[in-house]
């Protein structure tokens, strides 16, 4: 392939695979892997969402689960009050409306918090980004309307015109379109002015800040914009799994998903993508060997961050710790 | 201007005493956890997400103990050790290797590390939650005044708090260990280059933080029993009190956790009969529970929107 780079080819060669290999299975009918595939692909719109913010600005944000949930119950929440009458002005099974209600609200919750976290950093940036996400926790669990912490059953997924999101094989496709699009547009941020600036503020925020540059403002813009992509996960995970609760939001979920950027290698295009597949891979292949596989999981956890630095693309490109 | 309805039934002053006594031993249980954290970040500039474990392992081991030698108190003087040497290993084979990393590396580290000790703690005592029982003298009520009675052994829980936050305080401030823990906050490499063994003094307070936190496990136990997941839940209030008292400031952390300890409690038990004063009893019944349950971030929220560092923030760092 002449033209593309060796780490091009290696972006097209992967996610050509994450592409085909579901096709593959549903061709074969084996549900179970489809239905795997698609969840590892929801989780890596998140954390490449995540890596906007946390690989390209530096901003360590351990509240993405949040958005996740924002988004999940944007769909669910219309679909509830759907089927059991009640605040009409948001009920509604359309999927456009759905997903833009998830954008929306998990874009406007960012630009709270966000204008809030912005102002500290280091240490309390990574505990107030923690806290925040509790709160809507917290928040959900005390709505006894919506299963409080029970969670919420969809009865009936986002609908489009033309397109059956109950079909597994067109949730996987249309999610799959949607991580490409994400993907496409991080890469579009990045490369830009804007994600010049994004970037030189994470070296060095001062100098940058003496250049001119309203650092926070470039940094609140990015962290909208990484939450709405995350409430737009949230929402395709809604309709995936049809069951929504406050625990998809526990900061344990905003750890994974921190933990996937990292494994993957922060600041590139793919490594989240890698670190979700591999996250979410070893996870399914180890629960199913014991009940206690939080403990080898744990010790994964804990010897990659150890001992290799620069994450799974690191590797791939042949630069490995 | 709220029209206050008739027939409001005065507010209960005994229950207010009571729920404000709960408060005061919440803020003091989230002070031993939280001046753990303050300790070990002030100093050692770690961010210790598994703090929270030790808590559970200290209500686990007290419990265990509780049952072998027959008395909660003695459990309780045995199992702080313990605690404490966990803590040692703790510092030596996880945190220690992490120091020199940045804060996203602590952050993961010892997230894997909640993982591990959680399902440890699943292995060894099951799944299911264990009942610490006290002795007898313990189990009763103590009539204060009037027509209030408390628990006996909430008032001690208040009382081991109080006394653990002075002995903090005279350690940190009036003995040679405190005075080293200080200046180690203030300038770490000039401590060392005094010949001070850094080292040594960073699992020392390492393993002083964990003891901590493991008396506060032990104390909660036989009220709510020993579970797995307890210290994730208590680990995030820990950090708004740290946020909210400024990182690495012990005075901060202790009137930070007592704030948050009352607001928390009088939110949940007040919060609704407050609405109901201008509100329908419904609408008040439905909106109270979910803003209590956020009152502490939001607070944290206007204290970091008027002073990011905190209300104490420490003055060198």
């Amino acid at each position: 392939m002449i033209g593309f780079s060796r780490s091009a080819r290696i972006n097209i060669g992967v996610m050509a695979i994450l592409a085909i290999l579901p096709v593959f299975f549903w061709w074969t009918g084996q549900t179970f892997y489809l239905s795997l595939a698609t969840r590892l692909v929801i989780l890596a719109i998140a954390a490449v969402s995540l890596n906007l913010i946390l690989g390209y600005g530096g901003l360590i944000s351990f509240g993405h689960a949040a958005y996740i949930g924002i988004g999940a119950y944007a769909v669910g929440i219309p679909a509830h009050h759907a089927l059991y009458g009640g605040m009409d002005f948001i009920a509604s099974n359309n999927g456009f409306f759905q997903i833009a209600l998830a954008v929306v609200a998990a874009a406007v919750f960012a630009l709270i918090t966000g204008a809030i976290c912005l102002r500290t950093k280091g240490v309390y940036f990574i505990m107030i980004t923690m806290a925040f996400a509790q709160m809507v926790y917290y928040f959900f669990v005390s709505i006894e309307e919506y299963g409080g912490d029970d969670g919420l059953v969809i009865d009936t997924r986002s609908e489009f015109p033309l397109v059956n999101l109950d079909q597994p094989i067109v949730l996987f496709l249309v999610s799959y379109v949607v991580l490409v699009l994400a993907m496409w547009l991080v890469n579009a941020i990045v490369n830009s002015r804007f994600g010049m600036v994004l970037q030189s503020a994470k070296g060095n925020n001062d100098r940058t800040v003496t250049l001119g540059y309203n650092t926070y403002l470039y940094r609140l813009t990015a962290y909208v914009i990484s939450g709405a992509m995350c409430g737009l996960a949230g929402a395709l995970l809604g309709n995936f799994a049809t069951f929504i609760s406050p625990e998809m939001m526990d900061w344990s979920r905003s750890g994974e998903l921190m933990f996937m950027v990292i494994l993957g290698g922060t600041a590139t295009a793919l490594g989240p993508v890698l670190g979700a597949a591999v996250f979410v891979v070893v996870a399914q292949f180890l629960s199913e060997l014991t009940i206690y596989w939080h403990l080898p999981f744990g010790l994964m956890l804990i010897a990659v961050v150890l001992f290799a630095r620069g994450g799974l693309s690191g590797i791939l490109r042949g630069k490995g710790s | 201007m709220f029209v206050l309805k008739s027939g409001i039934p005065p507010l209960d002053t005994t229950l207010l005493f009571v729920q404000t006594l709960n408060g005061v031993q919440l803020g003091l249980l989230l002070f031993l956890v939280a001046s753990g954290l303050t300790l070990v970040f002030g100093i050692l500039d770690f961010v210790n997400l598994a703090h929270g474990s030790l808590y559970m392992l200290g209500a686990f081991i007290c419990a265990s103990l509780t049952f072998l030698v027959g008395n909660f108190l003695l459990a309780v003087l045995i199992a702080l050790p313990i605690t404490g040497v966990l803590g040692y290993l703790i510092e030596r084979f996880v945190a220690r290797p992490l120091y020199a990393r940045d804060h996203l590396d602590h952050v993961l580290g010892t997230f894997g590390l909640i993982l591990v000790l959680d399902t440890s703690v699943h292995l060894i005592w099951g799944p299911a939650g264990i009942a610490v029982p006290l002795p007898a003298w313990l189990e009763g009520q103590v009539g204060l005044f009037g027509d209030v009675v408390v628990p006996s052994f909430r008032l001690l829980i208040i009382a081991a708090g109080l006394a653990a936050a002075a002995g903090l305080f005279w350690l940190v401030n009036y003995t040679r260990l405190g005075m080293l823990i200080r200046a180690g906050a203030s300038n770490r490499t000039m401590v060392s280059a005094l010949g001070i063994d850094i080292q040594s003094l960073f699992a020392l307070v390492f393993a002083l933080g964990a003891m901590l936190a493991g008396l506060a496990g032990m104390l909660i136990a036989p009220i709510t029993e020993a579970s797995i997941g307890m210290g994730n839940n208590i680990i995030i209030t820990a950090f708004v009190v740290i946020i909210v008292g400024g990182i690495g400031s012990m005075k901060g952390a202790f009137f930070a956790a007592l704030l948050i300890g009352l607001i928390d409690t009088l939110g949940r038990a007040f919060l609704d009969d407050f609405f109901k004063l201008f509100m329908s009893s419904d609408a008040a019944e439905n909106s109270a529970p979910a803003l209590s349950a956020m009152l502490i971030y939001i607070l944290m929220a206007v204290v970091l929107s008027v002073r990011p560092q905190g209300l104490f923030p420490p003055k060198v760092r």
